[in-house]
């Protein structure tokens, strides 16, 4: 493995910091337009430098180079160590590429959309710092440093979800976003700590110039632990990869900790673009993918892994169905979609998971931004009951989400196709798994979820911009839950967004449209088009067979060049499969959409099955099995006895106990001088007597 | 040659005339009095016990002492000076203001 030094990766992390240092200092004194100014270019800095150096080392990156930048060390400890040092790898690298890409142009976005709200500044100061933390998750050389920025975006997205803080709604949305990352995290701060004391490090990576050695170095050489519960109790390897593993459905809304999302919605538009959607609820993917060398090695947690991603993925698309909101079906739609790149990683395909990041990051933002465009131009409406005809008020917001509709539902030759059809042919062909009937499983899973999706994006796209315009009989009708501020009045007039709505629009549906072009997979293109992505990404990305059980790392390079030399012959035969699965995707695409818009255009206020519109109550189920116990059992035995009783009765007893020794003692202060001589002499006497009479 | 006996006795003496001073007069001036008169008391012992066992230490104990004292009279008598300028009364017994 080779290293070098590339000193300006840390001022890929520090522009956004000082952007939002200058913005949480000053910015309340500036002008809207200044604000904006000073948050979007300091993504931008980032933005150029990261393709700048991304650019300049692409050849050494797509050949597993490493990058450093040592800042400095940040705890030492016995044989604990911890450095503040950014790491450039192929994967670090494609995550601050589409990072700092959208989130630049989400920036711009929010501009406009943000015009004239209260606390601009405070705004653009998180989105800043969301933008340092997010990029320090993906640049650190360690999962100490990680956790910092995974803690950082937790925080960033608490602020960004409670932004309109004096709603209700907003805060409660908030602070559930919270304490459910909480568990993740907690989940994750154990998997850290256990793989500390099993691995001795928490670096990534050796670095032999500073004499460390890297958790990923231990993975490789440990046997890859047996399927069954029994590993995954054990305290080894699986016990890691399942305790990060619950960091990741925290962080990435997976059940059974998905419930925060949905709600998260209460945030602006911008934030739900750009954190719960394109690069937050995606760290838990890279930190997956980060630590493939310790997943392959634990298939339990795999398994559990592609489950989890499979069933998330149909459960919430199901739920997608019977939103009306319509950031909600988006919200649903973003849970579903990171369903699948778990179901990826679980079934070895890290590649194809991040390719999935990487287009979703796009057309999913760019769906956001069109549905902000969209309640921008609605004053402020969210329900999609009240929408319906839009396309001739709002052209180019109605072309670009025609865009992110026919990606996200897998219509051939945009970006959402390439990757989810690589993710259900991985999965198909997936080995290694406990049963032969599994990858089938998995695969219908991932089939059923990629018809439901086209169908409720049809659905949204039908409700919102084509049949009858229902906004203007029945605009008295409010749903406090979806109604944001502003003015609304009767019959609303649509219209389009501004200019600075408008360009990133178009710049995103730009993107959904080509970035999957990067990345076809070889069996579709038949070799001719070069697979960018999965060229750049391959060194970075574990292999994907946990039953190899080698003993050494010299061996175990061996047979990764033996299986590679053998890899043309196998792949031969799958693409038979994967043509055939291909077209199976496509069916479903275009089925999807078809069935969609010939019932959603006849009927489009259609009555979803109650249970998909409460969202199968797993909300009210978690009320009443998890926060009601939590509330009584506070309110009873915390606060009325152990806090009332035992803690204040310590407090007070302290108190009575020195009120009562100063009244006993105030009796000897009786004011007369010489008293008080007297006192002293007799002292003095005992003690110079005591002497005396002692003295040997 | 005085033996070291009588100073000492002498010193107890005039010590515990000063500390019986202190007990029984009401006067502020006059227990003052006697408080340098358990200071000089002291003073005595030190002078005669360095002089016995040939050690200076003792004399520079009485030194400090005596600067001590000085301070001592010129805080203590401001002090007795400001009491009876307000109270028109040097009995320390009605002086009690600071009791609780």
């Amino acid at each position: 493995m080779n290293f070098s030094n590339e000193p300006l990766l840390a001022f890929i992390i520090l522009a956004p910091l000082v952007g939002a240092a200058i913005l949480g200092a000053f910015g309340r004194r500036m002008g809207e337009r200044l604000i904006g100014v000073i948050a979007s270019s300091t993504v931008a800095i980032s933005a150029i430098i990261s393709f700048l150096v991304v650019f300049r080392h692409y050849s050494e990156l797509e050949h597993g180079y490493k990058f450093y930048n040592y800042l400095f060390t940040w705890i030492s400890v016995g044989t604990f160590r911890a450095d503040a040092s950014l790491l450039l790898d192929s994967l670090s690298a494609i995550y601050i590429l589409f990072i700092t890409f959208v989130a630049f142009w989400i920036h711009v976005f929010a501009t406009g959309y943000m015009r004239g709200e209260d606390g601009y500044w405070r705004f653009f100061a998180y989105m800043n710092f969301f933008m340092f933390s997010m990029l320090t998750l993906v640049l650190a050389d360690n999962f100490l440093l990680m956790f910092v920025g995974w803690e950082g975006v937790g925080l960033c997205s608490y602020l960004l979800i409670g932004y309109y803080f004096t709603r209700d709604y907003a805060i409660d949305a908030a602070k559930k976003a919270f304490i459910v990352n909480r568990i993740g995290d907690f989940g994750f701060a154990l998997g850290v700590m256990l793989l500390f004391l099993t691995a001795g490090s928490i670096f990534y990576f050796d670095d032999p110039a500073r004499g460390i050695h890297g958790a990923f170095t231990w993975a490789l050489l440990q046997a890859p632990d047996p399927v069954g519960w029994a590993p995954i109790f054990a305290g080894g390897i699986t016990t890691i990869a399942i305790l990060m593993f619950i960091g990741a459905t925290g962080k990435s809304a997976q059940l059974p900790l998905y419930v925060w999302l949905p709600d998260a919605m209460a945030g602006p538009t911008p934030v739900s673009a750009l954190i719960h959607a394109a690069t937050m609820v995606t760290a838990g993917v890279y930190m997956v993918s980060r630590a493939g060398s310790i997943y392959t090695h634990a298939p339990s947690a795999m398994l559990i892994m592609a489950v989890v991603g499979a069933v998330t993925a149909l459960f919430a698309a199901t739920i997608g169905l019977a939103q009306w909101d319509i950031k909600k079906v988006l919200a649903y739609s973003t849970i579903s979609q990171l369903g699948y790149m778990f179901l990826a990683c679980g079934v070895g395909a890290f590649g194809a998971g991040i390719f999935h990041v990487f287009t979703h990051a796009f057309f999913k933002a760019l769906l956001f931004l069109g549905s902000g465009s969209v309640i921008i131009g609605m004053h402020h409406e969210q329900d999609m009951k009240l929408m319906g005809g839009l396309k001739k008020y709002m052209p180019v917001t109605f072309a670009t989400m025609l865009v992110g509709w026919l990606a996200i539902s897998g219509v051939p030759l945009f970006s959402g196709f390439f990757s989810k059809d690589e993710i259900l042919y991985r999965a198909f062909v997936s080995k290694g798994l406990p049963e032969p009937w599994w990858p089938s499983v998995l695969w219908g899973i991932g089939a059923v979820t990629a018809l439901l999706t086209a169908i409720y994006m049809t659905r949204l796209m039908v409700l919102t911009f084509w049949g009858a315009e229902r906004f203007k009989h029945e605009s008295g009708h409010h749903d406090p839950a979806s109604h944001q501020a502003g003015d609304h009045e009767h019959g609303v007039s649509p219209h389009e967004s501004p200019r600075s709505m408008i360009v990133p629009l178009v710049v995103l549906a730009a993107g959904a449209l080509l970035v999957g072009y990067l990345g076809i997979s070889e069996g579709l293109s038949g070799g001719k088009i070069p697979n960018y992505f999965e060229r750049l990404l391959e060194p970075s990305i574990a292999r994907s067979q946990p039953h190899q059980a080698t003993e050494t790392a010299v061996e175990r390079a061996h047979e990764v060049a033996q299986t590679e030399h053998a890899a043309p012959a196998a792949s031969e035969e799958n693409h038979g499969t994967e043509w055939a699965l291909t077209g199976v995707s496509i069916v479903l695409a275009v089925g999807g959409i078809f069935a969609g818009w010939v019932w959603f255009r006849r009927t489009p206020l259609w009555k979803p099955p109650q249970l998909l519109e409460d969202k199968y109550y797993v909300d009210e189920v978690y009320n009443a099995s998890v926060v009601q116990p939590i509330k009584v059992g506070s309110i009873n035995l915390l606060w009325k006895f152990i806090d009332v009783r035992i803690i204040d009765g310590a407090v007070n007893g302290a108190g009575h106990l020195a009120a009562g020794l100063g009244a006993a003692l105030r009796q000897m202060q009786s004011g007369l001088a010489r008293s008080y001589v007297a006192v002293l002499v007799i002292g003095a006497l005992l003690i110079v007597g005591y002497f005396v009479m002692t003295r040997p | 040659m005085v033996p070291l006996s009588w100073y000492l006795a002498l010193s107890a003496l005039l010590f515990t005339i000063g500390a019986v001073g202190v007990f029984i007069k009401r006067n502020a001036i006059t227990i003052f009095l006697c408080i340098e008169l358990m200071l000089n008391a002291v003073n005595l012992t030190f002078v005669a016990l360095s002089g016995f066992f040939g050690d200076v230490g003792g004399q520079l104990f009485v030194f400090i002492v005596m600067t001590v004292a000085a301070a001592e009279a010129a805080v203590g008598l401001a002090i007795i000076i400001s009491i009876f300028r307000n109270r028109e009364s040097l009995n320390v017994d009605e002086v009690d203001s600071l009791k609780l």
